[in-house]
C-alpha cells in the first residue's frame, strides 16, 4: 500500500481554506458552532443508511451518517441557530463520489423556512466560489415534479409503480422488478434526470412523501402530499440536503417504527429506535430549517476536480 | 462458481450476465443522500467483444465467470481448430476461429499466446505483442529512397499483409507489433 497522500497538497491547503471560510460566514452571521458526538447510542433508520458499528464492553455504539440527532437536542435545549463542521459516516461502497468517512458541515436556524436557509447556502456557496476564483451564480429552483416531467414526462406523483416500471425497462438496462414505487423513482432520477440538471447548479424542492425521512411533509399546490426538502446539484453532484424540519414528536416516533419494521422485513441490520431525539421534539422544538452539506464535494466543485480521492488526505482504502 | 455482490464488484471481475461471460470495465456507485444505491456498470462480453452498460441495485449478486487466462503453445491448424498445448502439462486445447478470431493472421507454429479459457475451453486467444514473421511477397526493393520513409506492402507467412519500408526484402524476416500491425524491425 502506498503511503503518499492521496490529494496534491494544494487540494489539502484548498480545504484549509474551505473550512476557515465556513467559519467566517458563520461567524459573521452569529450562528453558534457546535461539537457533537461521533459514537452513539442511535444511528440513522433510514432503510438506505447503513452505519457503522463499534461495540466495546459489552455496548454497541453508531458512528454518525450526519449530527442531525445531537444537534436537534441541542436545539431543543434553545440554543438558538447552530452550525457544526465535521466527519461522518457511511458504510457503503466507495467510489468517484463516495468514501464512507467524510466531511460533512450541517446547520440550524430555528423560526426559519426552508426558502430562507436555501438562499443562505447559495450565499454559502457563492462565496466559496468567488474566494476559489469560479464562476457561479444563483441557483433556479426547481420542483422534482417539475424535472420529472420535463426529463422523464410523467407525473412523479401520480405515475404508478407500473408507469415507472415500464419506463425504467425501456431506457435502462438492468432487473428492476423488485424495487418499490420510491426505489423505481431514485432508479429514474438518478440515471436519466440527474445527468440532465444544469451543471452550474440549481435546487430541487418538493421531494416524493416516501423519502422525505426527517423533513415535513405538506401538500403542493396540485395537492400531492410532498417533502420539504431541497438539495442542491452542481455538475451532477449532490451538494446538500435541506429540510424544513419535523416538529412533531408522534409523527416522527411513527416514521421511526415505519423504519425499523421496513428493515425487519428486508432482512437489513436492525437499529435501536432514537428515543432521546423524539424526547427532545417531545420538549418543544422549535419550527426550523436545516441542512447538511458534503464539503469534500464541494471542495471538488471548487476545484474542478471529478475524483472525491483527489480533495482526500488518505481515502479510506488507503488510510 | 461464486456468487459476487455489487460490493465486492472491481474492474477486471468476470461475471456471467445474460449467460455470456463478460469482464468488468468501470464500475460506478450511484447514491442519493435519501434512498436506493445503484451500481451503474460497464461490461465487455468476452464472447463478442462488446461493451454494455448495465445497472444493478447495490446488494445485488451476480454469478462468477469461470474465466483464466494462460500461456499455451501454438501448434499447429487442421483446417478448423487451431491446437494450443500447455508447455508444462502437455496438455491440449483446440480453438475455433470465433475464439482466434483476428489473432490468426499472427500465428506462428511454436508462438507462446494468451488464451482465455472459459470453463476450461479456449474463449480467446491473444497473440503475442511482438512475432517475427518473413515476408513471402513484396515488390522489389527500390533503393535510396528510405528518406521518405515511403513504404509498401508486404505478405507474410501467415497471409497477413503490413506495410514494409522500401528497403526490405521478400524472404527476409521481421518483427511485428500484433497490437497495432506494425512493421518495427528486421528481426
Amino acid at each position: 500500500m502506498t503511503w503518499q497522500p492521496s490529494a496534491p497538497l494544494s487540494h489539502i491547503t484548498a480545504r484549509a481554506r474551505l473550512n476557515r471560510l465556513i467559519r467566517d460566514f458563520f461567524a459573521r452571521r452569529d450562528v453558534l458552532e457546535v461539537e457533537t458526538p461521533l459514537l452513539c447510542a442511535t444511528t440513522a433508520t433510514d432503510p438506505h443508511l447503513q452505519s457503522w458499528q463499534c461495540d466495546a464492553d459489552g455496548r454497541r455504539y453508531y458512528l454518525q451518517t450526519s449530527p442531525e440527532f445531537c444537534m436537534k437536542r441541542l436545539l431543543a435545549a434553545g440554543c438558538g441557530p447552530i452550525y457544526q463542521l465535521g466527519k461522518a459516516f457511511r458504510r457503503e461502497a466507495a467510489g468517484r463520489h463516495h468514501n464512507p468517512e467524510f466531511t460533512v458541515l450541517e446547520w440550524y436556524r430555528p423560526d426559519w423556512t426552508l426558502d430562507q436557509l436555501m438562499t443562505e447556502v447559495e450565499a454559502l456557496v457563492l462565496d466559496a466560489a468567488a474566494a476559489f476564483g469560479r464562476e457561479l451564480s444563483a441557483f433556479p429552483r426547481f420542483r422534482y415534479g417539475e424535472v420529472c416531467r420535463e426529463f422523464l414526462g410523467l407525473d412523479p406523483h401520480r405515475s404508478s409503480r407500473d408507469t415507472l416500471l415500464r419506463l425504467a425497462n425501456a431506457r435502462i438496462n438492468g432487473d428492476f422488478s423488485d424495487l418499490d414505487r420510491d426505489g423505481l423513482l431514485d432508479l429514474l432520477m438518478s440515471h436519466l434526470v440527474e445527468p440532465n440538471l444544469p451543471p452550474a447548479g440549481c435546487f430541487i424542492t418538493d421531494f416524493p412523501a416516501g423519502r422525505a425521512s426527517l423533513a415535513c411533509i405538506e401538500q403542493d399546490r396540485d395537492g400531492n402530499p410532498v417533502a420539504r426538502r431541497a438539495e442542491l446539484y452542481i455538475a451532477g453532484l449532490e451538494i446538500a440536503n435541506g429540510y424544513q424540519e419535523l416538529v412533531d414528536a408522534a409523527e416522527q416516533a411513527a416514521r421511526f417504527s415505519a423504519d425499523l419494521d421496513y428493515r425487519q422485513r428486508q432482512g437489513l441490520e436492525p437499529v435501536p429506535l432514537p428515543r432521546s431525539l423524539v424526547g427532545a421534539l417531545q420538549n418543544g422544538f422549535p419550527e426550523a430549517a436545516g441542512v447538511a452539506l458534503g464539503v469534500d464535494r464541494l471542495l471538488m466543485v471548487l476545484l474542478g476536480v471529478d475524483r472525491i480521492q483527489d480533495v482526500l488526505s488518505f481515502p479510506t482504502a488507503q488510510a | 462458481m461464486a456468487n459476487y455482490s455489487t460490493n465486492e464488484f472491481r474492474l477486471g471481475l468476470k461475471v456471467m450476465l445474460d449467460g455470456d461471460p463478460c469482464s468488468i470495465v468501470e464500475n460506478e456507485v450511484v447514491k442519493p443522500g435519501k434512498g436506493q444505491a445503484f451500481n451503474r456498470v460497464k461490461l465487455r462480453n468476452l464472447k463478442t467483444g462488446k461493451t454494455w452498460e448495465r445497472t444493478f441495485k447495490s446488494g445485488d449478486s451476480v454469478e462468477g465467470a469461470d474465466i483464466m487466462d494462460v500461456e499455451l503453445q501454438y501448434l499447429y491448424n487442421d483446417g478448423e481448430f487451431w491446437h494450443f498445448m500447455d508447455q508444462q502439462t502437455f496438455e491440449q486445447q483446440a480453438a475455433d476461429a470465433t475464439a482466434v478470431g483476428e489473432a490468426a493472421k499472427w500465428l506462428k507454429e511454436e508462438d507462446v499466446c494468451t488464451v482465455t479459457l472459459w470453463n476450461g475451453t479456449p474463449l480467446a486467444v491473444t497473440a503475442p505483442n511482438f512475432v517475427e514473421l518473413e515476408i513471402i511477397e513484396t515488390d522489389p526493393g527500390l533503393k535510396g529512397d528510405t528518406a521518405n520513409g515511403g513504404s509498401k506492402p508486404a505478405t507474410l507467412s501467415t497471409g497477413a499483409v503490413v506495410r514494409v519500408p522500401l528497403f526490405v526484402n521478400q524472404g527476409e524476416v521481421i518483427k511485428v507489433d500484433t497490437r497495432t500491425g506494425d512493421y518495427v524491425s528486421r528481426a
